[in-house]
C-alpha cells in the first residue's frame, strides 16, 4: 500500500503556485490600473482643454468690454466639451468611484462648470438671455433613483437642445465653491434631484415636458436646422 | 451587496486559478513522462483479464461494444469477457443471444436493478489477476488494453483509467463535449501525477482484481459506483493511474435534455460520495484527493453556480438602468453610446481575472486535446462553443444536482437509460 502522505515538497508547491496565483492577481489588478489611469488621463486632457477654454472665454469678455454679442465665442464647442466630460464624469461615478485622480477631478470639474456658469450669466446679462444655463444637484452618497432617471432625462434635453448649458453638481462634493452655490439656490440635500433654471429652483424628478412646460424659454433654444439635431 | 458579491468572486476566482496554475505546474514539472503511443507494441508478459459489460436496454449498441472487445489486440486466451443483463426491458438479452457460442464470453442476468448488481455479479465470475468494466455504450481503441497493461508493471498501481473521447461527433452539443473531455484528459493526467484521481471512470477502467478483495466490491454509491470506489481506493492509500494514449469511444448525449440528465447525476453523484467521505477532506494523510481533488470539486460547483448569480446581477443591474431611462426619456434600444470607444469599454480588475481564468482553462484543453490528437491535428472552433454553452447550461445541472443533494432527490441510472431510449438517442 502507499502512504498518500503529503510531503514537505508538496506543501512547497502548494505555497509556489499561491504566489504564482497572487502575481496573476497582481498582473489583473496592474491592468485593471493601468487602463483606468489612461480613462483618467483621457479625461484629465478634455478637463485642460475645457480650463483653457474658459480662461479665454473670460478674457476675451475682460478684454472686449464692448464685445459684440453677434461675435462667435465658441460657445457652442464648449457645450459639447461638458456634455463630453459630464458622460465621463458619470461613467467614472459608476466604474471607478474609489480612484482618486478621478475624485480629484471631479473636483476641478465642479470649479470650471462653476466658473463657466458665472461667464454665462454675464454673457446673458450683457447680450439679453441668449443661453440659459441649467444647474442640477444630485447625490451619489446614497442611491437615488429618481437622480439617475433625472440625468437621463438631462442628456435627452441637451441632444434636443445642443445649445443648453448643463452643469451637474454632486452635492456631496466637498468644496467651499460648491458649498456657496447650494447655500445661494437653498439646496437641500433631501429634495434632490433639483433643478435651478433662470435662477428658479425646482425639486424633485421632472421629466422633459415638465421642464418645457415649467421654463417655455428651453423652447426657443431649439434649432432651426432639425436635420443637424438628428446628426 | 456588490462589495459581498465582490468578495465571493474574487474569493472564488483565487481559488479557481489557484487550481488551473496548479495543474500548470504539475503540467511543467511532469510532461516529459506523458507518454502517447502511436504504434502497436507488445508486452513481455499478458496477465489475464476479465471485462465485466454491465448493460440495461442497451439492444442497439451491446453489439459493437462486444465486437470492439473481441478486437481488443490482446490475446484471446487471457482475455474473457462477461456481460451482466440487468433486467433489460428491450431486445438486449436476445442480442447478447448472438454471442453464447463464444468461448470468449459469458453471459449473464442479474435481476436486480442498479449497474452495482451488474457489476458485482460479473465480480463473482471472475478468476483472472485483473479486471475492467466496458458500459455497453462505449467501444475501445484495439491497442488501448496493452497500453493499459504496460501502468501495472509499477507493482503499487491498483487501477489505471483510459481517455474516453467522444464518439464521432455530429451536433453542436456533442462538439462542446468533446472540448470538454478534452480539457478532461488534462485535468485527469495531471490528478494522476498528483495521485488524487477521484473517477475511475465505467467505461474501461482496469483494476487488479485483489483491489476488490481488500476493500470490498461496488455499491450502490449514488448511482455513481464509479466515482465511489475509486475514493474507497484513495481512502485505502491505492493508487490509481491514468493511460492517456488508452482511447475509449463513447456516445455523448446528443441534446441538451439528455446531457443535463447525465450531468445532474453525476454532478449529484460527485456531491453525494464526497459528503459520504468527507472525513479525506484537508487530512494530509489522505494526501492530494483531500487536500485538492474534492476541495476543488466543491470550488468548481460553488464557484460555477454563483458565476451565474453574478452574470444575472450584473445583468439586473443593466436592465434595472434602462428601466429607469424608459421611464424617464422613452425606451431606447441601443442605448445612447453607440458607437465603439476605448472609454466605455469594461477594465475593471474583475474582467482581467476572468480572462486570466479563461486563458489558463483553454491552456489546459489545448494541451489535453495534444495529449489525445497529437499537435499538429486539432480544431478550435469547438472551444468557443465550448465554453458558451457550459457557461450558461452547467449552472443550470449544477444546481439541480446541488437541490437534489440537498432533497436526497436520486438520478437513477436506469431511468437516465430509460430516458435516453424513449427519445431514440
Amino acid at each position: 500500500m502507499e502512504n498518500n502522505n503529503i510531503k514537505k515538497n508538496d506543501w512547497v508547491k502548494y505555497i509556489i503556485v499561491f504566489v504564482i496565483t497572487l502575481g496573476l492577481f497582481a498582473v489583473a489588478g496592474g491592468l485593471s490600473s493601468f487602463f483606468t489611469n489612461k480613462k483618467v488621463d483621457t479625461m484629465r486632457a478634455i478637463q485642460d482643454k475645457l480650463a483653457t477654454d474658459i480662461l479665454s472665454s473670460e478674457t476675451q469678455f475682460s478684454l472686449l468690454s464692448e464685445l459684440s454679442c453677434q461675435q462667435d465665442d465658441g460657445s457652442e464647442n464648449l457645450s459639447a466639451e461638458l456634455s463630453d466630460m459630464a458622460a465621463k464624469i458619470e461613467y467614472s461615478e459608476n466604474n471607478f468611484k474609489d480612484n482618486m485622480a478621478a475624485t480629484e477631478l471631479k473636483r476641478y470639474y465642479t470649479i470650471l462648470e462653476i466658473k463657466d456658469y458665472i461667464l454665462t450669466k454675464k454673457i446673458n446679462n450683457r447680450c439679453g438671455n441668449k443661453r440659459i444655463p441649467i444647474l442640477y444637484f444630485y447625490t451619489t452618497a446614497e442611491n437615488c433613483t429618481e437622480c439617475t432617471k433625472q440625468g437621463f432625462v438631462l442628456t435627452e434635453l441637451r441632444k434636443k437642445y445642443p445649445d443648453l448649458r448643463v452643469y451637474s453638481f454632486d452635492y456631496n462634493i466637498d468644496l467651499s465653491a460648491l458649498r456657496a452655490l447650494l447655500r445661494i439656490y437653498k439646496i437641500n440635500d433631501t429634495e434632490l434631484p433639483a433643478l435651478v433654471i433662470d435662477e428658479n429652483k425646482s425639486t424633485g424628478f421632472k421629466t422633459v415636458e415638465n421642464i418645457e412646460k415649467l421654463y417655455p424659454n428651453i423652447i426657443k433654444l431649439l434649432p432651426k436646422d432639425t436635420t443637424k439635431v438628428k446628426k | 451587496m456588490n462589495s459581498i458579491l465582490n468578495i465571493i468572486f474574487y474569493t472564488l476566482s483565487f481559488l479557481a486559478i489557484y487550481v488551473q496554475v496548479f495543474f500548470l505546474v504539475t503540467f511543467f514539472e511532469n510532461r516529459k513522462k506523458i507518454v502517447i503511443r502511436k504504434e502497436d507494441i507488445e508486452l513481455d508478459h499478458y496477465p489475464s483479464v476479465t471485462i465485466i459489460v454491465p448493460c440495461y436496454n442497451e439492444e442497439n449498441t451491446v453489439g459493437s461494444t462486444i465486437n470492439s472487445l473481441s478486437a481488443l489486440n490482446y490475446p484471446k486466451d487471457k482475455l474473457n469477457i462477461i456481460v451482466v443483463d440487468n433486467a433489460s426491458k428491450d431486445g438486449t438479452w436476445d442480442v447478447l443471444q448472438n454471442y453464447i457460442e463464444n468461448p470468449q464470453i459469458k453471459i449473464f442476468q442479474e435481476t436486480k436493478i442498479g449497474k452495482h448488481n451488474a457489476l458485482n455479479k460479473g465480480l463473482e465470475n471472475i478468476s483472472t489477476e485483473f479486471v475492467g468494466c466496458l458500459d455497453a455504450d462505449s467501444t475501445v481503441h484495439p491497442e488501448a488494453l496493452k497500453r493499459i497493461m504496460t501502468y501495472f508493471s509499477n507493482p503499487i498501481t491498483m487501477a489505471v483509467a483510459p481517455s474516453i473521447v467522444v464518439n464521432n461527433p455530429k451536433k453542436l452539443i456533442q462538439y462542446a463535449q468533446r472540448a470538454e473531455y478534452d480539457m478532461a484528459h488534462y485535468n485527469k493526467k495531471m490528478l494522476a501525477f498528483l495521485g488524487g484521481i477521484h473517477v475511475t471512470p465505467g467505461p474501461f477502467s482496469i483494476f487488479r482484481k485483489e483491489v476488490f478483495e481488500q476493500i470490498g466490491v461496488y455499491t450502490k454509491a449514488h448511482h455513481t459506483e464509479d466515482q465511489e470506489i475509486a475514493l474507497r481506493m484513495q481512502k485505502n492509500g491505492l493508487k490509481i493511474d491514468h493511460a492517456p494514449d488508452a482511447y475509449v469511444y463513447t456516445n455523448s448525449p446528443n441534446s441538451v435534455p439528455k446531457l443535463y440528465r447525465q450531468r445532474v447525476r453525476w454532478i449529484y453523484g460527485f456531491i453525494r460520495n464526497a459528503l459520504d467521505y468527507r472525513e479525506l477532506f484537508f487530512k494530509p494523510k489522505y494526501g492530494t484527493i483531500g487536500i485538492f481533488t474534492l476541495p476543488s470539486g466543491f470550488i468548481s460547483v460553488v464557484g460555477t453556480i454563483f458565476i451565474l448569480f453574478f452574470a444575472f446581477s450584473q445583468m439586473y443591474q443593466h436592465i434595472a438602468r434602462k428601466v429607469l431611462q424608459s421611464q424617464a426619456v422613452g425606451f431606447h434600444i441601443f442605448g445612447d453610446h453607440f458607437s465603439f470607444s476605448f472609454f466605455a469599454l469594461n477594465t475593471r480588475t474583475f474582467v482581467f481575472v476572468s480572462i486570466i481564468l479563461y486563458i489558463l482553462v483553454i491552456i489546459g484543453l489545448l494541451y489535453g486535446r495534444s495529449m489525445i490528437h497529437g499537435r499538429k491535428k486539432y480544431t478550435w472552433w469547438d472551444i468557443p462553443v465550448f465554453i458558451i454553452i457550459y457557461t450558461f447550461i452547467a449552472p443550470i445541472w449544477l444546481m439541480k444536482a446541488v437541490w437534489n443533494a440537498i432533497t436526497s432527490r436520486e438520478a437513477s441510472w436506469t431511468v437516465e437509460r430509460d430516458f435516453l431510449i424513449n427519445k431514440k438517442i
